[in-house]
Order: structure tokens, then C-alpha cells, then sequence
């Protein structure tokens, strides 16, 4: 496994997937993966983004709208034409055969011969440290080292494109960390282009080159990581990449791409997203607040702390104000404002955006 | 070139040029014309040298046109629209042509009256199809499904539509045609004519539905009078749904007790219970009724006891609807103890507790909470007794006497002097109506209704016992029960070494001696006992049917759970559906249909072997569900991302982990083959005769010794078939965990 120069562009154009009459698992949906870039597919369950993936592999075929793979044409192709390589949820390691057969499978099936095809599988392995453990069943490792097998298996063909759906899933808090970390170090060194699909926001930033977030089978952004944190398109980003308040306001002025925007007494300019004067969803978020002990002003809100948690790392509260409940992020751990204590919020330069409804 | 492609068309060419179209006089397997000239001989020409060389049947080759047409798709490219309109086109014309003309133009000429009215030709006259046949129709219709893949059906997976089309392919030949014939036949007058009111009159005839036996009006000097209970017979058809109520209701009730017995009490010898549910699946279907003649028929060893002691005079009570009730309570009481035990062990013991915290006393919590939770699944057990009692042909025929039933009324339509196969097509269909109501109530109304409270989690609790008067009603039934399947089974092993039990206990190995001597002579050992004969055929052609009908069974268990595709349900209902065709009315059928070109087959060994591929197909159906089921479909989805076609796949990755399930259909469907009765003594010859048929009528010769015997034979062998393959099961694991279903008797495969 080395670096290749094989790196392959993704593209849908217009691809729906239609089951029976009525149910559109992706509708409508296009974009593009540079070559040797890592996209994520991010939603919440049943938005289309495994579907998505299938339909990269040729496990599912577009009803409608083409794929292209490297500049081809693949959209009637079926898996086991196209030259990508997957990486299971559940692993998919065939329980019959040993480590050293399951990573030799692609080629010896692709008509490599049994030999030579061991012998490269035994290399893949040694990469993956699991030096010695082929002549084991998938069974008779762990976790880990079954998602480093799965791993190797899709990259010992050096496939255009690597598809990883919910890798880290069966893998317990701690392991996965570690893991994403692999992966995206083995993907920038390969400079392999990767579908990712994850429903863990968290990991998706950790992870990607560009997140494509995905809702009732369509796209609503996409975007890298920053752009999507920090200027979420609509009220469904916002909320599904780090928590947001969603609270109402009212823009003033429209005032080229920028907007005046109140927020309960507060005067904020910010990326106007081409919205009119009048009401508006303003989304905060949970360290863009910040309490303090002093009367409301010009630059701060009334408020009363309902609920203070503490959770070693960081502090979080729950405020009320005349935007409703608020919740908030302290990472000063050494003050805990205690409950009941009334005083004013006020809200830091970022983290606070116009978003649509 | 496309190679799949070039293969089926080269097999189709071979079909039209080479090989004989017509069966050879020595049978379909006859390979003489090999040697004698192949198609250039007009004895074995093939559709091409008969068209061109020899002028008759010039209607033969025409279909070459359907194989030249996809030689111009052999190099196109498969997404060229025109690769898929051709191989459609070609496959199904061609196909279209080939059934068109097996079925006008028959061994008679023109197959239909007015047909022969217009065209006056005897020359136009055909025997049944032979081996170029058989393979242009492999060629057309696998062409078809190549083009309908092409075309993008199913992913365009070519190996799944052509499996998928494989099998309704023989599906269709093998079932539907079959009882399709059936229907026709009933149809049909004695002139060959189709009249719908001779239809209404036969099966509304009073033999059938008479009810003669309740109130009948005779006359008696001129006066009309009317009498109950005259002693006359009933029609036919109620004696059989009588006989199918009454042994759907006793055996349930029986494998209720053993079902409740073995997991509610702490009853020790549970597993002496796991015993008696293979008895059924390896005792050939009328043993019982023998064992229970020579018990208590009219010289049996009790009856002659009862005489010699307390004088009670030795009648025939036994025969009639009080024996073939016993027999079969008996014959089928484990199929629903299988059924009733997973029933049971369904019943999650935290509702009972409930009840029971909720102040229920335990006899309350039975009949309130518990026993309405198995309600769906005794229904499901009287409605399997129910089939299974009326597809039942063995024990009727022993024990019958004077009470006809269906399934034994329709072989002696057509066996015999009276030959009658109008008669026996109404019979069959009306026996047919029975069973399909049946199995469409179980599969319909039934499968959806499931009240299996137990969940994966470990908490719902510890079994209770039944409560005290319920146990011992349990044990009051399953005792004597047992205790009566011990003496048959001592009988039946008994029964072989004595002159003729109950009437001459002398012992003796003459039935041995008779049925299996081996002797010494000028050539070597020589297989002398008469049952040699019919129990090689009976081993070689279960050997034979058994992997082929393990490769069909999985291979539509695979399409029913790996594959989507439109009209799947009505897939797995067709294929399922021969489950609840009684084997009369497929012996029947298969008579009717297989007598006659187009296909001609009765008196083959191959009629024998196709019967039970599609008799046994699905049992392995079954096993391939219920364990494929179990087989996570990523591993597929993983192999064919890694390069495989789904058929590499599924020999590299699926038959693999589903050995445990092959091995299961391997063995039923070789012990069904064996144990079979009710289809095959329609089909068995003189040349083919099978262990079942040959014991059947040593019974009706009398001769209740040899048949005893060679019945314990049969046993013993089957019994070491079935022991090798679990031990070879029992050893199969991977790595820490179990892969695999659990490799136990297939309930639902075992109708008569």
C-alpha cells in the first residue's frame, strides 16, 4: 500500500434512488469529491446518506442521474465492475475463511494467483501491525483488529475510492478516537479519494475535507468543516453540526452581504445569506454566550441561571432569558455559577449567525 | 465476445444440430444413438438433419432462425439496447415455438378436435421431446434472461435472473403443469371434449359428497322411506375431512401434553422426547397402521390375548375410520409436538408471572394467560395434522377397510380394472381444495398472528411448572401414548423374526432370509432376496434426487432472501406450494402429464427422481431460509465490492456458511426419498420398483412378515444416515461462535 496516483474523482449528477413507486431514498442529488479528498455523508438515520454510499459501490443502482467515477460513467455498472472498495459497518469479514484469506479475497477472486495473492495480504497486514494474526479466523480477534483487517481487505485492491460506512460504530469511546485518527493519516497518505458516512457530527469534523450534510434524501450543505460550524446554511445544519440555540430576532438593515440583526435588545452584523428585513432565525452557539453578574444593558440580556451542570471538563448551564431557554458551554471549570443566580448574558463575535428556517 | 452469452448459444446450436430431438425408444438416458450414426441416422435426427434432410418434421426447424439471431448480439456491447431486444426477442420466440408445437402436434397428431377438423394430416405426429430438446430449451431460455439482465433487471445480475427464470422454469414444467393437466382431465369427457356440466356432475357426485350414511331415502315396496344411520357410506370427500378433523385434533393434543412435559415440568428423561420426534421422519408413513394390525387386528397378538383370556370375540374393528385414526394420531403426533415445543417455549414465563402477582391462581394463569398465548400455534399444529392426514395414503390403504378416503379412492381410480382418470382427477381435485385451504389459512391468516413473547433479553423470568392437574392429565395422555409407540416399534423389530406375530410366534429368519439372502453361486455374490431389487433402486435414487434437490431448494432460498425482485412473495408461494399438493394427487398429475408427449416420462427412473426433487424442494427451501437468514448480507455486498459476481459469491462466501443447512436438506430430502409412499406407487415400474411400493404390496399379498422386516431395515438404515450426518454436523463451528442454524428436524416438509 503505497502512495498512488490512482486517485479517481466522485461525481453525481442529478442521481435519484426510488424504491417501489413512492419512496425516494435520494432525491435529486449531485456533487462532486475531488481526487485524493476525504467527503463525508452526514445525517441524521434514514436521510439517504447510506444510500448514497450503496450507490457509489453499485450495491444500488440510480433510478435516475448519472455516476462518474474518475471521468467514467458508471451508473449502470454493477459492483463488481466498478473500482471502489468498502469498508462494512459491521465489517463484513467472512467468518469462514482466516485473516490472511478474507485480505486476499479481492485479488485471488480478480484472478490474482493464491500465492502471490497471500503474499501480498500478508504485507497489508503488517502494515496494519497485525504481522502474524493470518492464519487466525476474524473471530478469534478483536474488535479493533477486525476494523483493521476490514480496512485492509478494501485497500489491498488500491481501489479508486474507498467508501467507509459508520466504521467506528461497533467500536467502544476511547478505540474510536484512535481509529478515525488512522484512518484519515492512511488516507492522506495514500492520497486516496473516501466517501465517509457518518451520523456523528463530531467525527465528521474530525475527519473530512468537506462534509456534505444530508436531509430527507436531498443535500442541505456541504461545506469544510469551518464553513459548516460557523456559517451553518439553515436552522437543520446549525442544529445538527454542534448545538445551537435557535432563537428569533429581527434584521434591521440589509446592508450589501451583511445584515444588522437584533437580538432581544442586541445589535449584532453578520452574513446577511441574502434575507430581507423583518424576523428572522438566529442561531447561537453554546460558548458564542457569556453570563455575568451585571445588570442588562445596551450589550447584554437579562437572565437567571435554571440549571447549572458540572461535568469535569466544562461547565453547562441552562439560562432562561427573554429568548427563551438558553444552553450554554463554560469551560471554566474553577466557577460554577450556582443556580438561581440572576444576572445578564451577553454574546461573544462568533458563533452567532442568521440562518433559514 | 461475451462468453456466458456464447456458451448457451453454444449449447443451443448443439441442441438443434447435433442431438436427437426425440426421445430414443430406450428412454431419454438411451446413449445408442451415439454410436449409431447420431443425427444422420432419421431413427435420431436432430430438429436440423429432420427439417433439412429429411423433410419430416419440417416444423423443427424454424427454431434454428431464434439461434441465428443472437450471433449478431455475441459481440455487442451488453448496454447496447439492441444486445437486450435481440436475446428477449430470440429466447422467447423461439421458446413460444418449441412449447407450441410439442403441445398441437401429438403422438395422435393435432392435439386439438377442431384443428383436426381443418387439417386433415396424419402425417403431423410426434413422440416425446428428447435431448436436443431439452437443451434448445435450456438455450432459449436462458437467452431470454440474459436480455432481460441486459436490460437491467435485478442490477442486471445475469446469474440471479437466470436462476430466478431456472426455476419457475421448472417450477412450471414440474408443478403447474402437472396439476394444471389435473384440472383439464376433470374437465374433460369420456370423448375427450370439454364440457363444464360433465365437470359439475363428477365432482358433485354422491360418492364424493353423499350423505348417505346419516338419512337415506330407499325404497321399500314402492314407498319412498327415509332412514338414519342406514349403514350406507358417506361420499368419500367428508369420510376424508372427518378423518382429517378428528386426527388434527387428537394429535395436537398429543404433542400439547409431550410439548408441556418437556419444557414445563422437570420431568428427567427430556431427551428420550427429543428421540421420538425423529421416529416420524424415518418411519416409512404405513408402518404404523402395520404394526397396529398386527397388534389388534383380527389375529393380532393382543386380540388373540384378549380371546384366549376373557373370551372377547376377534372381530375386524380395527380397519376402518377407528384404525386409520389411531394410526395416524400416532404417525403425526411428533410433527405437532415439534411445532407445539417452540410454541411453548414461546410463552414468556414473566406474563405468567404477572398473572400470577396479580393474584391468578395457577390453574387462572393457565387457561386465562398462558394457553390463549399459544393459540396461534396449536391452530398452526391441527392445521399440519390436518394436511398431513389427508395427503396420508400409506395408512388408509392398510387400514382402510371399508372407509374410503381420497387419497386411496384416487389410486384405485386409476389403478386397475376400473381405470378412470376423470374419476380420479375430480378425486384429486377436490383433495387438493382441502389441502390448499389449509395451507393458505396456515400461511395467510396464521403468519401473521404470532404471540412469541419471549425476547432476546434475559429478563423474562424462570419457567413455572404447570400447575398439578394439568400435569397430570399430561402425563395421563403421554404415557400410554409413549408407552403404545414402544410396543409398535418392538413389533415392527419383533415382527420380522417370528412365522407371522400373533398367529405362529415360532421364531424364524425366513423373512430375512426371503427378503435380503445374499448367495454364493457361479458369478460371484449374487443379491437372490426379493427386496434387493427394489431396495437398491430405492438407495440410488434417493442418492440421486436428494443433491439435486438440496441445489434447487437453496438455490431459491437464496433468490427468496438475497434477492429483490418484483412478484417475490408470489415466487416464494409457488415454490412452497408443493408442500400442500398431497403426493396422490402429484402422483396423479404426474401420470396425466407425463404419460403423452410433449414430455414423456412415466416408467423411467427419472419420473421417480423429478417427484421427489419437487416433493422435497421445500424442505430445502426451509432449511436454506431459515439459515441464510441468519447469514449478514454485507458479507455478499462486501464480496462483490471486492470484484466477485454474485455467482462466485455465492460459492466462495454462502454455500460455505451454509453447510449445516446443505447437510440438513441433503439428508431429509435422501430420508423423504426412502420413506416416500403416496406419489411414487403412481410412477414406480416394474423396472424401478421402490422399497415402499414393493412392501405395500407384500401387504396386500398378506404377507405382513417380509414387509416387517424389510420396514425395520429400512429404519435401521435411515436411522445411521441421520446419526453420520449429525455427528458430521456436530462438529462444524467457526472459530468462538456458532455460525449457522440449528440443524433439526424440518417440521413442515413431511406430507405424505
Amino acid at each position: 500500500m503505497t502512495a498512488s496516483n490512482k486517485a479517481a474523482s466522485v461525481v453525481f449528477k442529478g442521481v435519484s434512488k426510488v424504491y417501489g413507486k413512492t419512496v425516494r431514498a435520494v432525491n435529486d442529488v449531485s456533487f462532486t469529491v475531488e481526487p485524493g479528498s476525504l467527503v463525508t455523508l452526514l445525517g441524521p438515520s434514514g436521510c439517504g446518506k447510506t444510500t448514497t454510499l450503496r450507490l457509489v459501490a453499485g450495491l444500488e443502482m440510480a433510478t435516475s442521474g448519472k455516476i462518474f467515477i474518475d471521468g467514467e460513467d458508471v451508473s449502470t455498472a454493477p459492483a463488481t465492475d466498478r473500482d471502489v472498495s468498502m469498508v462494512f459497518q459491521s465489517y463484513a469479514l467472512f467468518p469462514h475463511m482466516t485473516v490472511v484469506e478474507n485480505v486476499a479475497y479481492g485479488l485471488t477472486v480478480s484472478g490474482t494467483a493464491k500465492a502471490l495473492a497471500h503474499e501480498q495480504a500478508e504485507q497489508a497486514l503488517a502494515q496494519i501491525d497485525l504481522k502474524g494474526y493470518g492464519t487466525r479466523l476474524p473471530s478469534e480477534l478483536s474488535g479493533g483488529q477486525q476494523q483493521r483487517v476490514a480496512v485492509a481487505r478494501a485497500l489491498v485492491l488500491e481501489p479508486k475510492v474507498l467508501l467507509f460506512d459508520e466504521p467506528l460504530s461497533n467500536l467502544d469511546a476511547k478505540l474510536r478516537r484512535r481509529v478515525r485518527e488512522d484512518i484519515r493519516d492512511l488516507q492522506q497518505d495514500l492520497n486516496l479519494t473516501t466517501i465517509y458516512v457518518t451520523h456523528d457530527q463530531e467525527e465528521a469534523l474530525a475527519v473530512s475535507d468537506k462534509i456534505i450534510v444530508m436531509r430527507n434524501a436531498e443535500i442541505a450543505q456541504e461545506g469544510d468543516p469551518e464553513a459548516l460550524y460557523e456559517r451553518p446554511y439553515d436552522k437543520f445544519v446549525a442544529d445538527f453540526i454542534g448545538d445551537a440555540n435557535l432563537v428569533k430576532g429581527e434584521i434591521i438593515k440589509v446592508d450589501g452581504d451583511e445584515a444588522v440583526v437584533k437580538i432581544a435588545g442586541l445589535e449584532r452584523r453578520m452574513p446577511s445569506l441574502g434575507l430581507k428585513p423583518g424576523e428572522a432565525d438566529v442561531a447561537i452557539r453554546p460558548i458564542s454566550i457569556h453570563f455575568g453578574p451585571q445588570a442588562a444593558g445596551p450589550e447584554a440580556i437579562a437572565a437567571k441561571i435554571s440549571k447549572a451542570t458540572y461535568l469535569g471538563s466544562h461547565l453547562e448551564y441552562r439560562i432562561t432569558t427573554e429568548l427563551g431557554d438558553l444552553f450554554v458551554i463554560d469551560h471554566d471549570v474553577k466557577a460554577l455559577v450556582p443556580e438561581n443566580t440572576e444576572g445578564s448574558i451577553s454574546l461573544r463575535d462568533h458563533g452567532v449567525a442568521l440562518v433559514r428556517p | 465476445m461475451n462468453r456466458t452469452l456464447a456458451y448457451w448459444l453454444g449449447l443451443g446450436w448443439a441442441g438443434y444440430l447435433l442431438l436427437p430431438w426425440y426421445v430414443a425408444d430406450g428412454g431419454f438416458w438411451s446413449m445408442t444413438w451415439l454410436i449409431e450414426g447420431g443425427p444422420l441416422n432419421p431413427e435420431h435426427a436432430s430438429a436440423f438433419t429432420r427439417g433439412i434432410l429429411f423433410g419430416n418434421p419440417w416444423w423443427l426447424a424454424p427454431m434454428g432462425l431464434a439461434l441465428v439471431a443472437p450471433m449478431f448480439a455475441l459481440t455487442r456491447p451488453k448496454s447496447d439496447p439492441l444486445y437486450a431486444n435481440i436475446l428477449i426477442a430470440a429466447g422467447a420466440g423461439g421458446m413460444v415455438w418449441l412449447v407450441a408445437q410439442g403441445f398441437t402436434i401429438g403422438i395422435d397428431g393435432w392435439e386439438f378436435p377442431p384443428l383436426r377438423a381443418i387439417f386433415d394430416a396424419t402425417e403431423l405426429r410426434q413422440d416425446g421431446m428428447g435431448f436436443g430438446a431439452a437443451f434448445m430449451a435450456m438455450s432459449f431460455l436462458f437467452l431470454f434472461t440474459q436480455g432481460l439482465a441486459a436490460r437491467g433487471l435485478i442490477n442486471g445480475d445475469v446469474f440471479v435472473v437466470g436462476a430466478i427464470g431456472f426455476v419457475i422454469a421448472v417450477i412450471t414444467v414440474f408443478i403447474f403443469f402437472p396439476v394444471f393437466r389435473v384440472l383439464t382431465s376433470a374437465l374433460q369427457d369420456r370423448d375427450g371434449l370439454y364440457s363444464i356440466s360433465v365437470f359439475l356432475s363428477k365432482i358433485f357426485d354422491d360418492r364424493i359428497w353423499g350423505f348417505d350414511c346419516l338419512y337415506r331415502i330407499h325404497d321399500v315396496d314402492g314407498v319412498a322411506t327415509g332412514q338414519f344411520f342406514s349403514g350406507v357410506r358417506c361420499g368419500v370427500a367428508w369420510n376424508s375431512l372427518l378423518l382429517g378433523i378428528l386426527t388434527g385434533v387428537t394429535s395436537t393434543l398429543l404433542g400439547l401434553a409431550f410439548a408441556l412435559i418437556a419444557v414445563r415440568t422437570r420431568f428427567r428423561a427430556k431427551k428420550l422426547l427429543r428421540v421420538l420426534t425423529v421416529l416420524p421422519i424415518i418411519t416409512p408413513p404405513f408402518v404404523i397402521g402395520l404394526a397396529i394390525i398386527l397388534i389388534f387386528g383380527r389375529s393380532g397378538v393382543f386380540t388373540a390375548f384378549m380371546s384366549d383370556v376373557f373370551g372377547v370375540p376377534q372381530t375386524r374393528w380395527i380397519y376402518g375410520l377407528t384404525g386409520v385414526w389411531f394410526a395416524q394420531s400416532l404417525a403425526f403426533a411428533p410433527i405437532s409436538f415439534l411445532v407445539l415445543v417452540g410454541v411453548v417455549e414461546g410463552v414468556s414465563p414473566s406474563m405468567e408471572e404477572a398473572a400470577q402477582t396479580l393474584r391468578a391462581t395457577p390453574l387462572q394463569t393457565f387457561f386465562t394467560v398462558s394457553l390463549p398465548l399459544m393459540r396461534p400455534g396449536l391452530a398452526n399444529a391441527f392445521l399440519l395434522g390436518f394436511i398431513e392426514s389427508l395427503a396420508d395414503f400409506g395408512n388408509p390403504m392398510v387400514l382402510g377397510g371399508n372407509y374410503d378416503v381420497l387419497s386411496t379412492d384416487i389410486f384405485f381410480a386409476v389403478i386397475g380394472a376400473r381405470n378412470d382418470p376423470g374419476r380420479a382427477a375430480v378425486l384429486a381435485i377436490v383433495l387438493l381444495a382441502f389441502t390448499l385451504s389449509a395451507f393458505a389459512a396456515q400461511r395467510l391468516w396464521l403468519g401473521k398472528k404470532s404471540y412469541v413473547t419471549v425476547t432476546g433479553k434475559g429478563d423474562s423470568g424462570v419457567p413455572v411448572e404447570i400447575p398439578g392437574r394439568i400435569k397430570a392429565l399430561c402425563f395421563g395422555t403421554a404415557i400410554p401414548w409413549a408407552a403404545i409407540t414402544v410396543i409398535i416399534y418392538v413389533t415392527i423389530l419383533a415382527g420380522g423374526f417370528v412365522e407371522l406375530l400373533g398367529r405362529d410366534n415360532t421364531l424364524t429368519f425366513r423373512h430375512y432370509v426371503d427378503a435380503f439372502s445374499i448367495t454364493s453361486g457361479k458369478f460371484g455374490l449374487v443379491f437372490s432376496g426379493l427386496a434387493w431389487d427394489s431396495f437398491w433402486t430405492t438407495i440410488w435414487i434417493a442418492l440421486t434426487s436428494a443433491p439435486l434437490t438440496a441445489i434447487i431448494g437453496l438455490l431459491t432460498a437464496y433468490l427468496i432472501v438475497r434477492q429483490n425482485f418484483a412478484g417475490k412473495n408470489a415466487f416464494e408461494f409457488g415454490t412452497m406450494l408443493s408442500f400442500a399438493i398431497p403426493g396422490t394427487v402429484i402422483g396423479i398429475s404426474y401420470i396425466l402429464a407425463f404419460n403423452v408427449p410433449p414430455i414423456e416420462l412415466t416408467g423411467t427412473a427419472a419420473i421417480l427422481i423429478i417427484s421427489f426433487i419437487f416433493r422435497n424442494m421445500p424442505v430445502g427451501v426451509r432449511a436454506g431460509i431459515a439459515s441464510m437468514s441468519q447469514i449478514d448480507k454485507s458479507l455478499d455486498e462486501a464480496s462483490l465490492t471486492l470484484g466477485a459476481n454474485s455467482f462466485t459469491t455465492m460459492r466462495k462466501v454462502i454455500l460455505p456458511l451454509l453447510r449445516p443447512a446443505i447437510i440438513a436438506a441433503l439428508v431429509f430430502s435422501f430420508v423423504r426419498a426412502m420413506t416416500a409412499l403416496s406419489a411414487v406407487i403412481f410412477l414406480v415400474s416394474a423396472k424401478y420398483d421402490l422399497a415402499t411400493s414393493f412392501i405395500i404390496g407384500r401387504v396386500e399379498n398378506g404377507d405382513f412378515g417380509m414387509s416387517i422386516a424389510y420396514s425395520s431395515v429400512l429404519i435401521l438404515v435411515m436411522l445411521v444416515v441421520i446419526l453420520i450426518f449429525q455427528l458430521l454436523v456436530g462438529e462444524r463451528q467457526l472459530g468462538r461462535r456458532k455460525v449457522g442454524a440449528k440443524v433439526g428436524p424440518q417440521v413442515e416438509g413431511l406430507a405424505g
